[in-house]
């Protein structure tokens, strides 16, 4: 049968119009070969636009569609649905970006005219080598792996479990809650973040369908959408789990009689036991115990004084890390971030002058079950009377970070009001603009001036010690121009949100994709901000980018949503690009096995040639770019539909 | 009704394709005994006037041999495409262009610089070099023109069948010819030998792992092969997997890999980029400059993977009746 | 050289990362010389030396691959490195046979990396304008 090829190009709205000629482009796609009819409309992606195609499908005989628009990651799927509504395989459908990969990135209206006529021409010439595409279903795992059980996680495992899905939730510090576990109040309404987010951690913990793995690091995820096997690292944390009744008796047994470690949790100002909590409501309530610095890891001959006072002898010295299989059918990354180094930037003293702090610290100091019991002393134990919050520390910074870490704004207000609030101190906020961009938080930002809270538009050059234990800040006044001094007892530095350290591994072993930063990616700044480039992985929370508490409990439910959407569905269609074999050509060379990644392919001896198993095919397409005989076809990417792109392309 | 009449040729040739022709041995005998042998200038002392008395299409099938490098290669081969029904390219340097075909100057000049001044054995002090056309003693002497690149035979004209081979070995020769004989008359371009490459037949592809994946490529002459033991997964450039099988896999069976005189199988564009695909991405290696250090040490890729088929390569590759 | 010359520039982009960024570099309205059209494959792993060569015979003055960054940013595991081998072994061969191999361009730029993509596509472009239109027999070619 002769192809009969139908062009579609978009106007969107001015997006592509106003640059491309979108007339004369159609005017010249209507006489290329095949083509039995060209036509433009204001938004193809619209209903009317995806009618505009099924009716000339069936009008004119269409069996092949070129849509010129924006891109096929955003409305691929669109397309391929139009043409299977009017009857065509969707796979005959080719799209074209002249949006994306013209308009949008040309200047000159004429050459983006003649770009445009070309990558359509090359969309007309690949078209013609369509072939009707036929993927199978597999049935999905019903089960859901969250990675991260901070609030993101936690949230996003709630909704979740409440709906009958199984979660397998992994946190790879010992306890669960995050960040925010760490925090006293939250910004703009002042209710205490405990009392928000304990109960969650408890329904975590006492929901049946939810599997918590503390302590433990996802090694491995094989598989694809709908089928993913995962490996779960479990590390010991020496205190058995199903034996621990949380009495705490180990720590209060513990041979060191106080606390004489650095707290993690309590971000270095707080001191622990080897055998620890992290803080007294921690879930699940099961001590970890540290091998650097317990002495029986250290030297062997501790007297374990922690085992004795343990009613149900749960410690276990000789745990060994222990690796759990589980399948689930969508995963969600929510691994958050960790805050800024301010070390790194060495105006500001951090580390070395003993009353600077950062906003973490400040939160662990405010927080009543905090080392300082809700006090806010100096490092002498003294109270201080003039404090400094300095903003934007590695944020908004072209050395460190250039983005703006969206919080810091409303917590430095937040520190300025419980701080006045507590001690009645004098507080001063350096901001370079203050942000106050969420419900009820301009309102929040009123109030915290009425206060009494000293603003400055200021630049901080330096922080150098003066007497008394005081601190001097150098700053530029950016309103005055000026360079001023201010002097103050205690300084909170704004810290910036980063992502963690280990990003790349993450990323590597969860398979999405990362910005330059780090930040995890989403498929759509918009219309996917949750769901990855990755099929049946979503994102929530502050590893996207930096966002506040209601931001990332809302994107939280709205990955718990796309998963359950996923996993609802009960059926995923397979992999479209996969490899096929001719084995009337294929002469049983092996090359194709030797470049496979996911050993996919195998060698029939009895019939010496090679056979794909497409469930395993990933759709890569390598062992189509080495087979020798030219038994190897991918689909979507033959040899033939790219020659005659290339070709495409390159033709007046 | 006489037995059908066949012609022979040579172009550029080592001689080598002859010889294969008369090593079908006994069966000699029986393919002169069902056919008229017209013109065999090689053997018998024929001259161009014996071709140019043919009647048109009055020779059933010609053998041409040798690759097109001047234009007395090219009068010829049109003649013998006008007196011919069926032409044939035998053996790879008419078929792809064959060794010949590696020439890669850039232009007339060069090449003759290089063949007469330059070369590492030449010896020409005097400086002498070919020219057209001359006198000596008062006659006017011509010689063919030489071109700047040597053409395979479908460059010049219109080819109906390829026998491939550096030279065709006995088998395909034969095949070839009995096939014709039968009056099954292939679909034209169509190339003997196996349809499936050199693999699929080769004894040692069982012993071949089914992940080959090599560590560094080494050259036949610096390693002992194991001759019961895939060559490539030896480390050696096989070219096996790429080259149309038929052979009978002789050079494996002599102890030698693959140097790919039979050409791709169809539905491949280009014999030496598909070569260097498939070599390249089995080389077992994710260092960067360990990848760059280990193939740049492949001496001569141009020829080691285009031996035969530069002509016909995407490089080049023109055949008359081509649309534009 | 011909004032006048616009070069023709085939992309190859993988999907996952290099695509990824043109599309970025388009949402983020950054513009780059027309020359460049984009063909994507899932992954550079699928790239066939023979579609290089084919580019230039169908008229492109220069090519450029650009996938993922190694080693571990590939969607495929070692898409990238496979890439890599064949780009290295193309690159002399095409040398050999008479064509620069500096119109062949080797590049990782990641899905976020827009501005690395722009920079590369101007550079190429201007670079391969200096070369001048490819002059080769390639081009006798037909279809």
């Amino acid at each position: 049968m002769e192809n009969r090829i139908g062009v579609y190009i978009c106007h969107c709205g001015t997006n592509i119009a106003g640059k491309v000629d979108v007339e004369k482009v159609r005017e010249y796609a209507s006489h290329l070969k095949n083509v039995v009819i060209a036509r433009t409309y204001m938004f193809m992606c619209s209903e009317p636009g995806q009618e505009m195609i099924i009716k000339d499908i069936k009008e004119y005989g269409l069996n092949r569609i070129v849509v010129a628009a924006c891109t096929e990651t955003l409305h691929g799927h669109t397309f391929r649905e139009a043409a299977k509504k009017g009857g065509l395989n969707p796979y005959l459908v080719q799209m074209v970006s002249i949006r994306e990969f013209d308009s949008w990135v040309t200047e000159n209206k004429e050459e983006a005219t003649e770009k445009a006529k070309s990558l359509i021409r090359a969309g007309v010439y690949r078209v013609n080598y369509h072939r009707p595409v036929e993927t199978t279903t597999y049935p999905v795992n019903s089960n859901v792996l969250i990675v991260g059980a901070g609030i993101a996680g936690i949230t996003a495992a709630l909704v979740l479990a409440d709906a009958g899905k199984h979660v397998y939730l992994v946190e790879r510090q010992g306890f669960i809650g995050g960040n925010m576990a760490k925090f006293d109040k939250t910004f703009p309404t002042l209710d205490c973040a405990s009392c928000i987010l304990t109960p969650k951690m408890s329904a975590v913990k006492n929901n049946p369908n939810i599997t918590l793995y503390t302590y433990s690091d996802v090694e491995k995820i094989d598989g694809f959408v709908g089928n993913f096997d995962v490996t779960i690292n479990r590390r010991p944390r020496y205190v058995r789990e199903d034996l621990c009744i949380g009495c705490l008796s180990c720590i209060e047994n513990c041979v060191y009689k106080e606390p004489k470690f650095i707290s993690e949790f309590d971000e270095g100002i707080g001191k622990r036991k080897p055998v620890y909590v992290s803080f007294p409501q921690a879930i699940p309530l099961v001590p970890v115990i540290d091998p650097e610095t317990c002495i029986q890891f250290r030297t062997g001959k501790c007297v374990q004084t922690c085992l004795k006072g343990c009613p149900t002898k749960a410690i276990d010295f000789s745990m060994k890390e222990e690796k759990v299989n589980v399948k689930v059918g969508a995963i969600i990354a929510a691994t958050g971030f960790k805050v800024f180094d301010a070390s790194r930037d060495s105006k500001y003293g951090y580390g070395k002058l003993p009353n600077v702090f950062t906003t973490i610290q400040m939160e662990r100091m405010l927080n009543s079950a905090g080392p300082t019991g809700g006090e806010i002393r100096l490092q002498d134990g003294s109270v201080p009377k003039e404090v400094a919050i300095i903003n934007c520390v590695g944020s908004r910074n072209e050395n460190f970070n250039a983005y703006c870490s969206r919080v810091c704004c409303m917590i430095g207000l937040k520190h300025a009001h419980m701080i006045k609030d507590r001690i009645g101190a004098d507080v001063t906020i350096f901001y370079t603009d203050i942000r106050a961009n969420g419900k009820g938080y301009e309102e929040f930002y009123r109030k915290i001036m009425l206060e009494g809270v000293n603003f400055v538009r200021g630049e901080v050059a330096s922080i150098i010690p003066s007497e008394n234990n005081r601190l001097t800040i150098i700053f530029e006044d950016t309103l005055l121009s000026r360079v001023r001094k201010k002097e103050v007892d205690m300084v909170i530095l704004n810290v910036g949100l980063e992502p963690h350290d280990d990003w790349e591994d993450v990323r590597k072993v969860l398979n999405l994709t990362c910005t330059k930063e780090g930040w995890l990616m989403e498929k759509h700044p918009k219309l996917a901000p949750v769901t990855s480039l990755s099929d049946g992985r979503f994102i929530a929370g502050a590893a996207q980018f930096p966002k506040d508490i209601p931001d990332t409990v809302a994107q939280a439910e709205a990955a718990a949503a796309e998963a359950m959407s996923l996993v609802d569905r009960g059926v995923v269609e397979s992999e479209p690009n996969v490899i096929s074999i001719d084995e009337n050509k294929c002469s049983g060379c092996k090359m194709c096995i030797s470049v496979c990644p996911f050993n996919a392919i195998t060698y029939n001896e009895e019939k010496n040639i090679a056979e794909v198993n497409i469930g395993l095919c990933k759709g890569c397409g390598a062992c189509n770019a080495v087979c020798p005989s030219g038994a190897i076809s991918q689909n979507n990417y033959t040899d033939d539909e790219l020659f005659a792109e290339i070709m495409g392309v390159l033709r007046e | 009704m006489g037995k059908p009449k066949v012609g022979f040729y040579w172009f550029a040739s080592c001689g080598g394709c002859e010889e294969s022709q008369v090593d079908i041995a006994d069966k000699l005998i029986d393919v002169v005994n069902a056919v008229d042998i017209a013109i065999w200038p090689v053997a018998l002392d024929f001259k161009d006037s014996d071709l140019e008395k043919l009647e048109d299409g009055e020779l059933v099938a010609c053998f041409l041999n040798g690759a097109i490098t001047n234009s007395e290669h090219r009068k010829i081969a049109e003649l013998f495409r006008k007196k011919s029904k069926y032409v044939i390219a035998y053996g790879a340097c008419s078929y792809m262009g064959g060794i010949p075909g590696l020439e890669v100057s850039k232009d007339k000049e060069t090449l003759i610089e290089r063949v007469y001044l330059k070369g590492d054995i030449v010896v020409n002090p005097d400086k002498v070099v070919p020219v057209q056309e001359f006198k000596e003693d008062g006659v006017r002497i011509e010689i063919p023109e030489i071109y700047e690149r040597p053409y395979s035979l479908d460059e010049v004209i219109d080819v109906d069948f390829y026998v491939p081979g550096c030279p065709p070995t006995p088998n395909v020769f034969l095949d070839a010819v009995n096939t014709l004989l039968s009056g099954k008359i292939p679909e034209k371009g169509y190339v003997f030998g196996s349809r499936k490459s050199l693999c699929n037949e080769c004894p040692l592809n069982k012993t071949k792992p089914e992940k080959v994946l090599v560590k560094e490529f080494k050259r036949p002459h610096e390693v002992i092969l194991d001759p019961e033991k895939c060559y490539l997964a030896q480390g050696v450039i096989c070219l096996g997997p790429v080259t149309r099988g038929g052979c009978d896999s002789l050079c494996i069976k002599g102890g030698m890999p693959c140097t790919g005189c039979f050409g791709p199988l169809e539905g491949i564009k280009d014999y030496g980029a598909k070569a260097i695909s498939y070599i390249a991405s089995i080389l077992d290696s994710k260092d960067l400059d360990e990848i760059r250090k280990t193939l740049e040490k492949i001496p001569d890729p141009l020829g080691t993977f285009y031996r035969y088929s530069l002509p016909r390569s995407l490089f080049y590759k023109k055949r008359v009746g081509d649309k534009k | 050289m011909n004032d006048n010359f616009e070069p023709k520039i085939v992309a190859i982009f993988c999907y996952w990362c290099t695509t990824q960024a043109a599309e970025l570099a388009g949402t983020s309205r950054m513009t780059y010389a027309p020359n460049v059209k984009i063909v994507k494959t899932m992954c550079t792993g699928r790239v066939d030396p023979q579609f290089i060569l084919w580019a230039f015979r169908n008229g492109a003055d220069g090519v450029i691959v650009s996938g993922c960054h190694p080693p571990s940013d590939c969607h495929y595991e070692d898409g990238n490195f496979k890439w890599f081998r064949k780009y290295v072994l193309l690159s002399k061969t095409l040398e050999q046979a008479g064509i620069d191999p500096k119109r062949l361009r080797q590049e990782w730029i990641s899905a976020s990396e827009a501005d690395k993509l722009k920079k590369v596509i101007t550079e190429f472009t201007e670079e391969i304008r200096a070369l001048g239109p490819l002059k080769h027999p390639i081009r006798e070619g037909g279809d």
